[in-house]
């Protein structure tokens, strides 16, 4: 048994301290010298035509620095399709379309000048259901594409459908539906544009993504004309994300074009109302599903067709589908599949990645009608669940090379959690359910690359930097990263600082995404960690004059395992190496790019090395006069590799539970007509602490061969199967199914009501 | 119109011009410097501005400056030990988990400050109370609620 004195610890973050201390600085708490602020006029309709826009009152009002609308850089163009410019003109397309900006000396001049812009509209006929807007003559959001439906290919076959639709004994179909819902980050979303004399430019921002959006700025200053100038963006702590800090925004391009012509730093940071309505949600969709399966219960085949709600432009939730594939083809055991996704352009806002990346919406699906058709098979949901569950050594009719998986292990702990067989099937009031999730746990082959770059240097003393291009926001990167690195060089984890926010310092990485981080960055620590470790054994091993085999480091001395008189001091080996002549530089760099693929044409290739499997349970109490769902207790059980901190790891656990609960239960944004009603946190149902069921984090165990330490991620699979699991409990507890996320007691009672008249 | 008022913040006496549109975050964040209470709407619904006026929480975004005169203030900044070193508070938040993005933190250390020096080992009820205002995204609220009851038992 391998034992560790840092990884695998309750280890905590290390961040913590300056956050508990009111000293981390988010971007709202940032200021340059002679700093402008920077403030968006946004469209008063979802569709029309902008006929004039009259900005000269707003231009005398004294403090306003600059005034901009779309005449101003009409060529750039943002987002991954290229469809969105950062100030519109022409037209409007939705409700958060940007019209004009401001720059002025305070943030409130710059709020009295956008009331002093004149803008006349001509509206046009707009669209919000994505149905209606597939429809042949609807209105355009995009005239010049001829359609409102994506041209993007989102189809995934495997097997024969047909035949095993003929040859199923028992078949289910069914409609699901999950509304819009938003990352609601407590830190709303900023940045700070600053030039300096020779138009190089820093972004001090909140990216999750900062080598990315380093390209998407260079670009951007390109199509401006500014060629080849340098762009440092510089992190400050990030007050959550969850995905939606995956793109750039049209705030940081205006920040950046107010900042490049009044020659000054231009903030601009969201309010609360514009985080509502200005950011990129999940978006809603429609899920027709049909699943069927033998006499036996082996499940034969799994059919789904989807639409997605693109919004008014196009962001990465348009890619949405490509991780809702994950589970079509690969959670249980399925030989035929047939998956096709449309996103459909709408005046609504614009969909983008949140925690789960499509995962929940065909999750919630998936494992409903999975319930529905264990039932009509006259199967108990665990044991159909266990019969057709996956297995280390499977490839799935994907090509997912399936290594660690504890999938069997999570369901087999909620079970017994939850006391399964004793409480299941009662049908008084009171019921469990259970959904399970697959998703990437080593990596996520969405772009060419999936690196991550690390640089490792020691100094004189023993203390450790470590760069990383990892970027931690919230979520313990930070923390995860040193254990690995404090354990493979034989120092304290206080000894190990990491540095993740400047791209001055730190080496590339494809982003925070797809519970990637604890996978890819903790292997290019590791691959760092271990150079520096070798450097050092190596020239102890002359001034111990033992084999560099026979040496280890702990505690921050290197000793011989054969010769405990043999041993010295880290620090003393650092100064040789660095005061000694031919002296050596105690550095060390690494690039992990993990043996992953890309999707081939037909959407088939191993996309991740290992695969995360997890299991949610739930018991639930059902009031028949009020249609209240209450919580009595939530199991959710993780397959991990293996934990490198378990109290980080729980934290993300508990965090993602309650997400899905609000997912489940609560959470939707409600929009008429294309204008948000319920943007602001007195309307918009977040769960307070009130709301904290009892709760349970499992951890399984599997210790991954390629993950670091045997770690996969786990950042994203804590909401997957929430919902699935609820909706099953209500229909454990009192007999009705909600197919139409979030499960409110209105629909609760509606269907209890439904139920009556029919027996 | 500016008016001269007097508070005694994290222990200091200090006065002060304000101007009768200020808020006391506003006062405490863009006036002081004092950027550790948050802003998470501006509206008194997720208690990230929370701070303590004569030992009760309050949503500092709503609380006009003109209503401070004369009141004692401590802030996230106040809650320091005189060596510098961490509040038992803060490392019960820090020891359990209880900080991820540590937007929400100061506000919920502050409201969770003006619950225990009320009511020394309280609850969970009460402490899922005393939290009911402050919004957190990443945690779920357990390590959180844990922090509180591990620093009530330790004391």
């Amino acid at each position: 048994m391998e034992w560790f004195l840092t990884v695998g610890q309750r280890i905590p973050k290390k961040d913590a301290p300056l956050k508990a201390t009111g000293n981390a600085l988010y971007i709202q708490d940032l200021r340059l010298p002679g700093m402008l602020h920077g403030k968006i006029l946004y469209s008063r309709y979802p569709h029309a035509k902008i006929l004039n826009i009259d900005t000269s009152k707003a231009e005398r009002l004294p403090g306003v620095k600059a005034v901009m609308t779309g005449s101003f850089a009409s060529a750039l163009r943002i987002g991954f399709m290229k469809d969105n410019p950062p100030l519109k003109s022409g037209k409007v397309c939705s409700m958060r379309d940007e019209v004009a900006a401001v720059a002025a000396t305070t943030p409130e001049i710059a709020d009295e000048a956008l009331g002093l812009i004149d803008v006349q509209y001509e509206e046009l006929s707009a669209v919000f259901d994505p149905i209606e807007a597939m429809k042949e003559g609807a209105p355009l959001i995009h005239e010049e594409l001829g359609s409102n439906i994506l041209k993007l290919p989102w189809r995934f076959i495997a097997g024969d459908v047909e035949q095993a639709k003929k040859d199923a004994a028992y078949i289910v179909e069914n409609t699901y539906t999950t509304p819009w819902v938003t990352h609601c980050c407590l830190g709303t979303s900023g940045c700070i544009a600053a030039f300096d004399i020779n138009n190089d430019l820093t972004m001090y921002s909140n990216t999750q993504i900062p080598s990315l959006a380093q390209k998407d700025y260079v670009d951007a200053l390109g199509a401006l004309g500014l060629k080849n100038k340098k762009v440092r963006v510089v992190q400050s702590f990030i007050g959550g994300a969850f995905g939606s800090k995956l793109d750039t925004y049209s705030y940081e391009y205006i920040a950046m074009l107010l900042a490049f012509k009044t020659r000054k730093p231009v903030k601009i940071v969201f309010s609360r109302e514009e985080e509502f309505f200005a950011t990129s949600p999940r978006q809603c969709t429609i899920t027709r599903i049909s699943q069927g399966c033998t006499r036996e219960g082996a499940l034969t085949f799994r059919e789904m067709e989807m639409i997605l709600d693109n919004g008014a432009y196009t962001s990465w939730g348009a890619t949405t589908p490509s991780v809702m594939m994950l589970p079509i083809s690969s959670l249980y055991k399925v030989p035929s599949i047939k998956y096709t996704a449309q996103c459909v352009y709408t005046n609504n806002t614009y969909s983008q990645a949140m925690r789960g990346y499509g995962n929940p919406q065909a999750t919630f699906a998936i494992e409903s009608s999975l319930d529905q058709l264990a039932e009509i098979a006259g199967i108990d949901p665990l044991e159909f669940r266990r019969k057709n569950a996956n297995e280390p050594g499977e490839i799935t009719p994907q090509g997912f090379r399936i290594t660690t998986c504890g999938l069997k292990d999570c369901m087999d702990e909620v079970a017994s959690r939850l006391d399964w067989t004793g409480k299941r099937g009662r049908n008084k009031g009171r019921g469990v359910g259970m959904a399970s999730l697959i998703h990437v746990g080593g990596g996520a082959r969405v772009y060419k690359s999936d690196g991550c770059g690390t640089i490792i240097k020691m100094d004189d003393f023993g203390k450790v930097d470590v760069f990383t291009g990892a970027t931690d926001m919230g979520q313990g990167s930070e923390t995860v990263i040193a254990q690995m690195v404090a354990e493979t060089l034989g120092v304290g984890i206080e000894d190990v600082t990491v540095i993740n926010n400047d791209t001055d310092a730190c080496p590339w990485d494809v982003g925070a995404h797809a519970s990637r981080t604890t996978f890819v960055a903790g292997n290019a620590a590791l691959g760092a960690a271990r150079k520096i470790r070798d450097h050092l054994l190596e020239i102890a091993a002359k001034v111990l004059d033992e084999n560099p085999e026979n040496l280890d480091i702990k505690k921050g001395a290197i000793f011989s395992t054969k010769d405990k008189e043999k041993n010295i001091a880290i620090g003393k080996i650092l100064r040789s190496a660095h005061y000694s002549a031919h002296g050596k530089m105690m550095m060390a760099d690494y690039f992990y790019d993990p043996p992953n693929e890309n999707f081939d044409r037909d959407f088939k290739g191993n996309l991740s090395v290992s695969y995360a499997y997890g299991t949610h349970g739930v018991e639930v109490e059902v009031d028949r006069e009020t249609g209240q769902v209450t919580v009595l207790k939530y199991i959710a059980a993780h397959d991990v590799g293996r934990a490198i901190n378990p109290m980080l790891l729980e934290g993300q656990i508990y965090g993602a539970g309650l997400m899905g609960l609000g997912y489940a239960l609560g959470e939707k944004m409600i929009f008429e007509k294309g204008k948000l009603r319920n943007g602001n946190f007195l309307d918009y149902k977040l769960l307070t602490a009130k709301d904290v069921p009892p709760v349970e984090a499992v951890i399984v165990e599997t210790i991954d061969k390629d993950g670091p330490f045997g770690a996969k991620g786990i950042g994203e699979p804590g909401l997957v199967p929430t919902a699935p699991a609820i909706a099953n409990a209500i229909y454990d507890a009192v007999g009705v199914r909600i197919t139409d996320l979030p499960i409110t007691a209105e629909k609760v009672l509606k269907a209890l009501k439904e139920k009556e008249k029919r027996t | 119109m500016k008016k001269e008022i007097m508070i005694t913040l994290n222990g200091e006496e200090i006065r002060a011009d304000v101007e009768p549109q200020w808020t006391l975050l506003y006062f405490l964040r863009e006036i002081l410097g004092l950027t550790g209470t948050k802003e998470g709407c501006g509206y008194g619904e997720c208690g990230a501005c929370t701070v303590i006026v004569d030992g009760k929480a309050v949503n500092s975004c709503l609380y006009p400056i003109f209503e401070a005169d004369g009141k004692k203030i401590v802030t996230i900044e106040g809650l320091a030990t005189e060596s510098g070193g961490l509040h038992p508070l803060q490392k019960a938040f820090v020891d359990n988990g209880a900080v991820q993005c540590g937007y929400c933190t100061p506000g919920m250390i502050m409201s969770a400050k003006a619950l225990l020096d009320a009511k020394p080992q309280p609850t969970e009820e009460e402490i899922k109370d005393a939290i009911a205002g402050n919004f957190c995204r990443c945690t779920g609220y357990v390590t959180i609620i844990d922090a509180i009851k591990a620093f009530g038992k330790g004391r």
